[in-house]
């Protein structure tokens, strides 16, 4: 029995609790701050100026939002289902968060003569696993909205469910593409194969391959965030709140909370895919490693992973205060009639050009 | 159809069916997002509020302020016209005899020695200040009172009197300033 504990790797799990912790807790500041961000990005576009009474430049708005949530009433509605009640944004939050799971973070640091990989698990199913996990958040907005007992947030349960099964498959089929290309599921094999590419990287990303695949995805993702034009299941003017009407307090939170994750995580996802991952542009990492060390080098990709998400999630801000919402039929007419049959042509066509140019 | 023309600003609906480019949407979408990157740009308008504030124009109607003569006294005497001329019935006021020993006090015989606007009625239309025929009540420049309770709004004539020219020189003028700024106008 001894012997067995002994041939566990220890660092090897701490190594991991600790990715683990920081990765959640990066999630959950920056969602905060996307929270913010939304604010002063609709308030400039509007030619506002946005929250900037609590700290310099409103920087502690989050924090005060969310202590006004924390403070607020718990209600449960009588006729509520009370488990499910509860399961509602717990499993939004949760699978919110399981994404991070297989997202490479980074190149590895060198800790100790350790190489630590800025990787929870490397798995070889990454990106199906994320597809799955994806799809479960569903079951988080639909529960939610059943168990309230709410006339709308039923109404808004049933267009989630719809629109994001719907926009799934259109993803899905952007998506394989991708995978032609890089001939794997696992995200790092991703990352690497689009690292290798010419001027350090920058040429050998997928959007230059797959601009429609990107746009689809990209498209898709919004739908799958619930991000305007694609917000119906939120639609204030149409079904009052959505899903979250009858949820107050924290829990509230949790589901808006989940949904800046969401947000947050669907950008990494696209930077990991198309924009290289954590490939810093025009520099090629393994001889800057030479120079700088390898840990610096591990630091800056991070960086450049989380400048790429950054810049996206600017860009679903924009949009959101660009483009007004879609009526439902034309949701559906959209992701049925038009992203489908353009993802599949852009499969079909890319699974041609891979076999040409093999031949 | 012949439709009239009232004014030559009336602008035709454009109803062609969308060619391919628009039905498109994504090319109107990237216009539509190019007019917001302008904006976000743009130099705010946004006045500082409690920090800042904004200029108003000479002819500005804010809260009332109760006029004093050279000498530092009252100049209103209650004659009513002005709350006769209220169209929001919003002053009262209780007339006074002046008393001997009050010629310092009061301009006329005959004083308010009560007088109470309430300024959750008051629609600042200024027809109280064209009304008095002493001088007497003038709208300044002073805007948005604040109060926890209603009652607090019934402002009292200490609360709209202007400071004695007298014994309070300074903030006198700076009161002064503001009502002669009206007159030049
Ligand atoms: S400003 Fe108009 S409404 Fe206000 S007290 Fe004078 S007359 Fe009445
Ligand atoms: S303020 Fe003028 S109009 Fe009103 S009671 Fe006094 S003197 Fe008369």
């Amino acid at each position: 029995m001894n012997i067995y504990l002994l041939a566990i790797d220890w660092w090897f799990i701490i190594e991991k609790l600790v990715l683990i912790a920081l990765i959640v807790t990066l999630c959950l500041i920056i969602a905060m701050y996307e929270t913010y961000g939304e604010r002063k990005v609709a308030a400039f576009i509007q030619d506002r100026i946005g929250p900037n009474r609590a700290g310099p430049f409103g920087i502690l708005q989050p924090l005060a939002d969310g202590g006004k949530l924390f403070f607020k009433e718990e209600i449960i509605p009588l006729t509520s289902s009370k488990y499910l009640f509860v399961l509602g944004p717990t499993l939004a939050m949760i699978t919110a968060l399981l994404t991070s799971a297989v997202i490479p973070w980074g190149t590895s640091l060198e800790i100790g003569g350790r190489n630590v990989a800025l990787q929870v698990a490397d798995i070889n199913i990454g990106v199906l696993y994320i597809f799955a996990v994806v799809s479960i958040g569903v079951y988080g907005i639909m529960i939610g909205a059943w168990s309230s007992n709410n006339k709308f947030s039923l109404l808004s349960g049933l267009r989630a469910a719809s629109q994001m099964i719907s926009y799934e498959l259109a993803m899905g089929l952007a998506l394989i593409a991708i995978l032609m290309m890089s001939g794997s599921l696992q995200m790092s094999v991703i990352v690497n194969k689009q690292m290798s590419g010419a001027l350090g990287g920058f040429g050998g990303w997928n959007i230059w391959y797959q601009p429609l695949g990107f746009l689809v995805f990209f498209t898709c993702a919004l739908a799958e965030c619930n991000r305007t034009p694609f917000d119906l299941p939120e639609a204030e003017s149409e079904l009052n709140f959505g899903y979250h009407q009858e949820y107050s307090s924290m829990k509230l939170g949790f589901y808006l909370f989940a949904e800046y994750i969401n947000m947050f995580m669907s950008c990494i996802l696209m930077a990991t895919l198309f924009l290289g991952g954590y490939d810093i542009p025009f520099v090629n990492e393994t001889t800057l490693a030479a120079h700088i060390g390898q840990n610096w080098v591990a630091l800056l990709s991070f960086l450049s992973l989380l400048a790429k998400a950054f810049f996206l999630v600017f860009v679903f801000m924009w949009i959101r205060w660009t483009v007004p919402r879609f009526r439902f039929d034309q949701l559906m007419h959209l992701g049925w009639k038009k992203l489908i049959p353009l993802a599949l042509a852009n499969m079909v066509i890319t699974a041609a050009l891979i076999l040409w140019m093999n031949s | 159809m012949n439709q009239i023309q009232y004014t030559n600003r009336a602008k035709a609906v454009d109803r062609r069916p969308l060619n391919f480019i628009e039905r498109l949407y994504l090319w109107n979408i990237f216009i539509g997002m190019f007019i917001t990157i302008k904006h976000f740009f743009k130099k705010k308008p946004t006045v500082q509020y409690p920090e800042q504030v904004r200029e108003v124009g000479t002819a500005y109607r804010g809260l009332h302020i109760l006029n004093r003569d050279e000498e530092g006294r009252e100049r209103c005497t209650a004659c009513g016209l002005c709350a006769v001329a209220c169209p929001a019935e919003a002053i009262s006021m209780e007339a006074a005899e002046r008393l001997d020993d009050e010629e310092h006090l009061y301009r006329e015989e005959k004083y308010a020695a009560k007088y109470e606007i309430n300024m959750l009625r008051c629609i600042f239309c200024g027809l109280c200040e064209d009304a008095c025929p002493k001088d007497a009540i003038y709208l300044s420049h002073t805007f948005t009172p604040t109060n926890y309770h209603r009652k607090g709004l019934i402002y009292k004539k200490e609360d709209m009197l202007i400071p004695n020219p007298k014994t309070q020189p300074e903030e006198y003028a700076k009161a002064k300033g503001l009502i002669d700024d009206k007159k030049k106008k």
